[in-house]
Formats: structure tokens, C-alpha cells, sequence
């Protein structure tokens, strides 16, 4: 197998908010159907997460389940473990009618941290994100600037950001020159 | 700006989170249907000052058609509601009624 390497190999713009791009992270997209016990189940048996309410992401380390639509789930599990975890889903859901793929080298995962990340994301998203309507656990898919993304935020100072990989190197520096820009002390 | 509520994953979006994708509840006329008919139906639609409904994709969120009841002309929202259906909801019509008294949409009322 090719050596797999990340969209931008672990660049970081450093500040006061830093932005950071995750490195290799496993992906696996399943679509299915969510209400499925077995489905929830293996969800949980390769994360160690629970399963996410609509429009939530759990975290169980460095783990996550996240709820994309009414009949799409994102895994999120270690790079090298990607193939184990597919594996194990195709088992419990055989015979049913489900799809679950391995996305990790189609997409990229960006982090931004520090005091005012709350500030550096709402610069580029339309979406409202006071603290009393986005909040850890929260999951969200929208549009960054001009591309198609989703985030959550892992604790109260960090956001995670998924994005495709071919648009990894225009969100990153988008988020860097919004982190750029300095708080502005609305949140 | 719109902002509209999806269905389908609870989330307030935003006009440039969502795609315009016509007018809402439209009559398939396929084969077997009079050349009219099917001539309305690919391009006969209402262009009404006030009560409309249409329907949106949540294109940049998860990616589901919903439709919307809303004026043209304030750009007052009534709701959204599930694109898995032939009529609006009562409780969409009653919202309606209530800030447009006697309004009236294709067959509805």
C-alpha cells in the first residue's frame, strides 16, 4: 500500500488562536438506517462512542460518531484502524441495505484552538454560534467561506473541522487569516 | 436574508446554505397524460405577491429536499415542513390563515 499522508502534513498557523490541521485521521461514511439497533450498536462496538442524537457528535477519545442526515452517520476512528472497522460493520449489518466506505484520504481535518475559536469560526460560517445555542456535542454542516464543511467542538476553546481534501489548503488558510484577524469580542 | 428552519436535521440555515429548487407540490403529468398537460407541467408555474410555497435543499447541510411556506412579498416565513408529502400540514395552513386571512395557493386554501 502507497504511504498515506494528510492533506497539508500537520501545518500549523500559531497565535493567540491556532490553527492546526489534524493529521491522518480514519473516516468511514455510513448510510443506512439510523433507527437500525444493530447499526447503532457496531457504531458503538468500533468508536466507543454512543450514538448521536440528530445534528450531535460523541466523542470517546479520540473517536467520534457524528449524525450527518437523517440516514448518514460519520465514523471517526484511527487512521490505520479504518479497514478493521469496515470490516466489523459489514459483519453486523450483513444482508441489509446499507453503505460504508472509507473516506479518510478524501477529506482533511483542521483544528482551531484557543480563547476566541468561538469568533474565528463564526468569521467564516452562517451559523449561529453564541454559546447558548452551540455547545460541545453539537455537530454541525455548513459552509466555511466558500466550501462545504462540517465541525464540532471537542471542548469549550476547540473546534474540528472536516472538509474535503482538495479545499483543505483554501479552509485552512481562510481559518488561519480569520485567526489572524484577532477577537472581536461579540461571544 | 432567509433563514429557514430544515426539517430534516433541526438546524436553522441560512440562504446560502440552501438551494432554491422551485415551486413546491407540483403534479407529475408523465406518459399517457394530454400534450397540455404535460406542457403545464414542465413549465406552467405561479409567480404570486404573498402566500408561496416552495421547496429548498439543504445543499451545504444534509443534503434534503424540504419544502417552505412563506410571503413573497415580506419575505415572512410560515414554516417548513417534510418534502415526503402531497399537501401541506394543517398546522402550516392554520399559521397561514392566521397572518393572511382568505389566502389561496394552487388547490389550497
Amino acid at each position: 500500500m502507497s504511504n498515506a499522508v494528510s492533506a497539508l502534513q500537520g501545518a500549523v498557523a500559531p497565535g493567540e488562536v491556532t490553527v492546526r490541521e489534524g493529521g491522518l485521521q480514519g473516516m468511514i461514511t455510513l448510510r443506512g438506517d439510523l433507527s437500525n439497533a444493530k447499526l447503532k450498536s457496531v457504531c458503538k462496538a468500533v468508536t466507543g462512542a454512543t450514538f448521536p442524537k440528530m445534528g450531535k457528535a460523541t466523542m470517546s477519545g479520540d473517536n467520534a460518531l457524528a449524525w450527518m442526515s437523517p440516514d448518514e452517520a460519520l465514523i471517526l476512528v484511527p487512521h490505520a484502524d479504518t479497514a478493521d472497522a469496515i470490516a466489523k460493520i459489514d459483519k453486523a449489518l450483513k444482508g441489509q441495505h446499507y453503505l460504508a466506505e472509507n473516506l479518510s484520504d478524501a477529506r482533511a481535518l483542521i483544528f482551531v484552538e484557543g480563547t476566541y475559536s468561538r469568533e474565528v469560526m463564526a468569521k467564516a460560517a452562517p451559523v449561529d454560534l453564541h454559546p447558548s445555542t452551540f455547545q460541545p456535542g453539537d455537530f454541525r454542516r455548513t459552509r466555511l467561506g466558500q466550501v462545504a464543511a462540517a465541525f464540532w467542538m471537542k471542548d469549550d476553546d476547540t473546534f474540528a473541522i472536516i472538509c474535503f481534501r482538495s479545499v483543505a489548503d483554501y479552509t485552512f488558510k481562510l481559518l488561519a487569516a480569520a485567526a489572524k484577524g484577532g477577537a472581536v469580542g461579540h461571544f | 436574508m432567509l433563514t429557514l428552519n430544515c426539517p430534516y436535521c433541526g438546524k436553522d440555515a441560512d440562504e446560502t446554505d440552501l438551494h432554491g429548487e422551485g415551486e413546491a407540490h407540483l403534479k407529475r403529468h408523465g406518459p399517457g397524460s394530454s400534450d397540455d398537460e404535460f406542457h403545464d407541467y414542465l413549465f406552467q408555474r405561479q409567480n404570486p405577491k404573498g402566500v408561496h410555497f416552495e421547496r429548498w435543499r439543504h445543499i451545504y447541510g444534509c443534503g434534503k429536499f424540504f419544502h417552505a411556506a412563506r410571503c413573497t412579498a415580506t419575505l415572512q416565513v410560515f414554516g417548513t415542513y417534510s418534502a415526503q408529502t402531497l399537501e401541506p400540514p394543517q398546522a402550516i395552513k392554520d399559521t397561514i390563515t392566521a397572518a393572511r386571512p382568505g389566502w389561496s395557493w394552487g388547490d389550497f386554501s
